[in-house]
């Protein structure tokens, strides 16, 4: 049995290559993400552990603003750097100067790292690490020595197309001019080997004193070397006791911890959405796995039936198509690991360009990504051809004698029941979803959708028949018999055509489901910002961050502009019932009420010095009214009491908490703006103020000024971004697809070689053979096609009325769908090829011949 | 369609071959199928072609109507030569003037009777002449099947509906290889008797394969085929004569095979 299996294995290949290119691809794409998270956390955990010393000294409080981008004017002094130097249990303290706010750019003038990852400024010191090594580590040239020269780290140097020896241009937040050079005197890496993106500016102690601390001379932190056998835990104790109020002694080991769980979450993200599309691709794989050995069976029924005959026992016609599949995995899966890999290092190849350094030696095939490769890809396989399977053994050996080799496919009825009972089930899933179930909405409803996904894949004969017979109808119109043929020929087999079908169907009802969500997004906000959008111009960068104040200042002066409200963000926590809740609060000038009419549910919008007003959203969540009294605790460890005088329908103008400008100062957070809303003067020329404020920004020119349309493209732009990447990640899934139908035609072709022949025997020409399947292509991507779509639509619109409060509108991408349909059309063209060229290659006499 | 009386003198050549040789393998494994044939078909006639099994019927059958492509001599058919012609030609003269009849499998499953007679006419572009399919139709007696699939009639249906296929289009010569090969004789009876009809009723010119001397005795000429060459003609035979003939080359290779 063994031998036979193997026989056929090799009698297929160019078949069971196409669908083990399937179960390569699938478990290539997974085990891609895998070893690319992997790698990625171990380049963090790496860089983390590498630039961290035993103990610091830093503000007190659980909130760290530098993380959030935002700085604090609290310093500790150059004597309390000497009294932790002095202490016994510490070998050595070195003062920090961490500088927020800066931004380096690139000889081309544009920002170096472009919109993602900070850039760290601050002063060099030798200091060591965890492990006893320099946490900076020269790759060329010098450290910083003296005011005026800048030391950069060897990726942003690159991209910023500087040498050594070069003048470096920086925006930095001091007084006065915001724009610096420095000479390049050196460049340097983390220890742990590169930054992760971040951009790396070392500077001259007395000059990041000047610029970021406005000349005094302090430290915003200490970094603390232990002594010989001091424990982490007893050096930032001991620091603890000495150090000036506001600042704390944490162990080096809590801040990487910290700093793990922040960035442990967002890989988290990553490597979560990454695996989404890996899964999806192999589901789609399985359909393909299931559908080839359909068709093999049905190939070989008389086989099958010969083998009954001569005294084969059921089971070992099944077990020997599973064997088959076993093989095939085994060597799919192997394929797959081995894509993966390459994979990886080609994801990380492209991150690097964009500064994030992975290193190639922890992309590595672990043990346990190499274990999920095998068993999914095992495991999908053998599920996949099981039913194929039994249904050979099922074959009656009497099936032998007879001439005519059809399998007598069951009924569609039971399918039929099985799919409409599956089909209630999905919509009281997602009604349940709808209509409050506990737990997160869309779980329900992502359940019902993936229900109905499977319904659709086994309904998919029978809901597909008004396609194709609209299909056979055009295509009989325009391209005659051709088109004719094609037609019927997709109809003859409506369980091949239709599981062809599913497997694009998966990928298209996700694409469009998300579309529609997308739409749904953009549709919302272009409502939001027609309703908030009450000043001219807005300033403000693309990820929010601060900026420095100087913009705003110089903006007031600019001839025609009205007023300049100035807004600047923070995290912040806030204790509710003893647990203290994250949250963020905006500082907002007096100027902001001039410009934006926040809806007051309950008290007043005024607010002077520590008051606060609240969203509706937070005061439910915080259970405060106007009279009550909050503790917001601030970057840096101050905790400002603030007295509640109004609640406010939610605003995307402004942060839940909303407070005076002068509540963050006394909190001591350092000055910076985070947007700036702007009106003109009536009658002032808009054009010509909106050129003289981008002036003032022109030096940092990802700080842009926008109006509303602007402001609405760049939401828009922001959202499609994310959309493209979705469907550059679903592309995986339907290549897949697409294979599935090349692999189905493929097979068809062969097992119609007679009537091909007779075809060409009766005058069908090469020419009009090859649209015949090229027609029958197309029908099998454009039912994938409308079945995908109609669901999705149909997911997408429950899923959008789950999140209903946050999207408020419903837009459908009608224009998007239109173009996925010829994009179907086209990957059908596609998919038709080589099988169309192989049945217009067999000679006329040998299909006639053929058995 | 009644007023060909016309006599072997005056009918026209519908096919030929001139020496024609088909080879296949090399060197020790060589086999040749057919060894220098040359033969007329009259238009017009319902000629027989007959010969042990292997002794190369099917590949005169289909070096003839362009389905193969000999190793050498010439084919040709109504007048054309097929040794110079492309593939594209090749097909739309399969599909113009050349009609064909296979042992089975005949039709296409997906196509109902009528699309299936109408197929060559409508690959063509054609329209059908009515009149002609109404006769064709009525002539093989299909009128109730014609809108059943293959899969839905019997074999002699089955064949029956080939040779109105082979014949709607109005071709020149008509090819049957064993059309009746596969039928009993109730079946045989009514897709010979139909041939002979389109012979003697239509002028069509058939050329039919067969291992049956009854069939064969539905014909105006048999030709006999052994080891790739002509070895024997009848004109008008009866089954008898054809049985002689058989069996003496039925003998003959059997010596051989023995010698
Ligand atoms: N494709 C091929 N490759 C090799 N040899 C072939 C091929 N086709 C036919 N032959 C050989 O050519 C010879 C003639 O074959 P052909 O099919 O014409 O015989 P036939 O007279 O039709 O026989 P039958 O009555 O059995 O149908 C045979 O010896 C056969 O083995
Ligand atoms: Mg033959």
């Amino acid at each position: 049995m063994l031998r036979l299996t193997w026989r056929n294995l090799l009698a297929r290949k160019v078949r069971l290559l196409m669908s083990t290119l399937a179960i390569v691809l699938g478990i290539g794409f997974l085990a891609g993400v895998m070893t690319f998270s992997t790698g990625l956390n171990a380049t963090f955990d790496n860089i983390v552990k590498g630039s961290t010393s035993d103990g610091l000294v830093r503000p007190a409080g659980d909130i760290q603003g530098a993380n959030a981008g935002v700085g604090t004017t609290q310093v500790i002094t150059p004597e309390d750097v000497e009294a932790l130097d002095a202490l016994p249990e510490v070998e050595d303290a070195v003062g920090s100067v961490d500088g927020i706010g800066s931004f380096l750019l690139g000889e081309d003038g544009k920002l170096v790292g472009g919109q993602g990852a900070p850039t760290l400024a601050f002063n060099y010191a030798p200091t060591e690490n965890m492990a006893g090594e320099q946490i900076l580590e020269l790759t060329a040239g010098g450290w910083p020595s003296e005011p005026g020269e800048i030391t950069l780290d060897t990726s942003s140097a690159e991209r910023g197309s500087y040498a050594v020896g070069d003048e470096v241009t920086m925006i930095v937040p001091s007084v006065g001019e915001t724009r610096r050079t420095f000479t390049l005197v050196g460049t340097a890496d983390f220890n742990g080997g590169g930054t992760a993106g971040a951009t790396l500016v070392l500077l001259d102690t007395a000059e990041a004193q000047e610029i970021f601390l406005d000349g005094q001379d302090a430290f915003t932190s200490v970094a603390l070397t232990a002594a010989d056998g001091v424990s982490q835990a007893e050096l930032a104790a001991a620091a603890d006791a000495v150090v000036p109020e506001g600042f704390a002694g944490v162990t080096g080991d809590e801040v990487v911890e910290e700093t793990q769980d922040q960035i442990g979450q967002f890989l988290d993200v990553i490597s979560i959405f990454l695996t989404t599309f890996a899964v999806i691709a192999i589901v789609v794989g399985a359909f393909i796995i299931f559908n080839t050995f359909s068709i093999l069976v049905s190939q070989r029924v008389r086989e099958s039936a010969l083998l009954r005959a001569l005294g084969a026992s059921k089971r070992q016609v099944t077990r020997s198509v599973l064997i088959e599949a076993f093989l095939m995995s085994v060597v799919g899966a192997t394929l797959g690991l081995l894509l993966g890999l390459g994979l990886s290092r080609a994801l990380a190849g492209l991150f690097r360009t964009f500064g994030l350094d992975i290193a190639g030696e922890v992309l590595t095939l672990t043990p346990f990504t190499i274990a999920a490769g095998y068993v999914t890809g095992i495991l999908v396989t053998m599920v996949a051809a099981f039913v194929p399977a039994r249904r050979a053994a099922k074959v009656p050996p009497v099936a032998a004698m007879r001439d005519d080799l059809v399998v007598q496919e069951k009924g569609m009825g039971r399918r039929l029941l099985l799919g409409s009972i599956a089909l209630v089930v999905g919509v009281a899933l997602a009604a349940a979803g709808l209509t409050g179930a506990p737990g997160t909405d869309a779980i329900w409803i992502g359940a019902g959708a993936v229900i109905w996904v499977i319904t659709t894949a086994v309904l998919a004969p029978v809901l597909g028949k008004p396609v194709l017979l609209a299909c056979r109808s055009v295509f009989g119109r325009v391209f005659g018999t051709a088109g004719r043929l094609a037609g019927e020929n997709a109809l003859r087999n409506p369980r091949r055509t239709g599981a062809t079908a599913s497997a694009l169907m998966i990928g298209l009802a996700v694409v469009s489901a998300v579309g529609v969500l997308a739409s749904s997004l953009s549709a919302t906000n272009d409502k939001v910002v027609d309703d908030a959008f009450r000043s001219d111009f807005l300033v403000q960068m693309p990820t929010f961050q601060g900026f420095p104040a100087q913009y705003g200042d110089r903006m007031e002066d600019v001839d025609g502009v009205d007023l300049v409200s100035r807004q600047q963000g923070t995290p912040v926590s806030v204790e509710v019932d003893g647990r203290s809740d994250q949250s963020f609060a905006a500082g907002v000038d007096p100027a902001y009420f001039e410009i934006y009419d926040l809806t007051i549910v309950e008290g007043t919008e005024e607010i002077t010095g520590r008051q606060a007003l609240l969203s509706e959203g937070r005061a439910a969540d915080l259970g405060a009214r106007p009279g009550d009294t909050i503790d917001v605790s601030f970057p840096g460890g101050e905790t400002i009491p603030v007295e509640v005088v109004g609640v406010f329908e939610d605003s995307p103008t402004t942060g839940g908490i909303t407070v005076p400008l002068s509540v963050l100062e006394d909190a001591g957070i350092k000055r910076s703006d985070s947007s700036l809303s702007i009106t003109v003067e009536d009658g002032a020329d808009r054009a010509a103020v909106k050129q003289d404020l981008e002036d003032v920004v022109e030096e940092l020119p990802i700080l842009s000024v926008q109006d509303k349309v602007e402001f609405k493209e760049l939401i828009s732009g922001q959202v499609n971004q994310l959309l493209y990447v979705i469907y550059g990640l679903l592309a995986l899934a339907v290549i897949i697809a697409v294979i599935g139908i090349v692999n189905t035609l493929g097979l068809s072709v062969l097992e119609r070689t007679r009537e091909i022949g007779l075809l060409r025997a009766v005058g069908l020409s090469r020419r009009r053979l090859r649209t015949m399947i090229t027609l029958e292509s197309v029908a099998i991507a454009l039912l994938g096609a409308v079945l995908g779509m109609v669901l999705g639509l149909v997911i997408g619109v429950v899923l959008r009325q789950s999140l209903k409060d946050d999207l408020t509108e419903l837009s459908l991408p009608l224009d998007n769908l239109l173009v996925f349909l010829v994009v179907a059309v086209i990957f059908g063209v596609l998919a038709a090829i080589v099988p169309a060229i192989r049945a217009s290659r067999m000679k006329v006499l040998d299909a006639i011949a053929t058995e | 369609m009644t007023e060909h009386t016309l006599g072997e003198a005056t009918q026209g050549v519908a096919a030929s071959a001139h020496d024609l040789v088909k080879t296949y393998g090399k060197g020790e494994a060589e086999v040749r199928a057919l060894d220098g044939v040359t033969i007329d078909l009259m238009q017009g006639e319902f000629t027989a072609v007959m010969g042990p099994s292997g002794s190369g019927k099917s590949t005169l059958m289909h070096c003839l109507a362009a389905l193969d492509t000999p190793t050498s001599g010439e084919a040709v058919v109504d007048g054309t030569s097929l040794g110079k012609l492309k593939d594209k030609d090749l097909t739309t003269l399969r599909r113009e003037r050349v009609g064909f009849v296979f042992q089975s499998f005949n039709l296409v499953p997906t196509l109902t009777a009528e699309e299936n007679i109408l197929l060559p006419l409508n690959l063509a572009g054609r329209k059908p002449d009515r009149a002609w399919f109404d006769q064709v139709v009525d002539a093989v007696g299909l009128r109730p099947r014609l809108g059943h699939r293959p899969s839905e009639m019997s074999g002699g249906q089955q064949q029956r509906v080939a040779c109105a296929r082979a014949l709607v289009s109005q071709p020149r010569i008509v090819f049957a290889d064993e059309p009746t090969g596969n039928l009993d004789s109730t079946s045989s009876a009514e897709v010979l008797g139909f041939l002979r009809r389109s012979v003697d009723e239509f002028g069509q010119t058939v050329v039919m394969v067969t291992h049956d001397p009854v069939a064969a005795s539905y014909t105006d000429r048999v030709v006999f085929l052994a080891d790739g060459r002509i070895v024997d003609e009848l004109r008008n035979p009866d089954r008898d004569q054809i049985l002689e003939k058989m069996v003496g080359l039925q003998d003959a290779a059997a010596a051989k095979a023995a010698g």
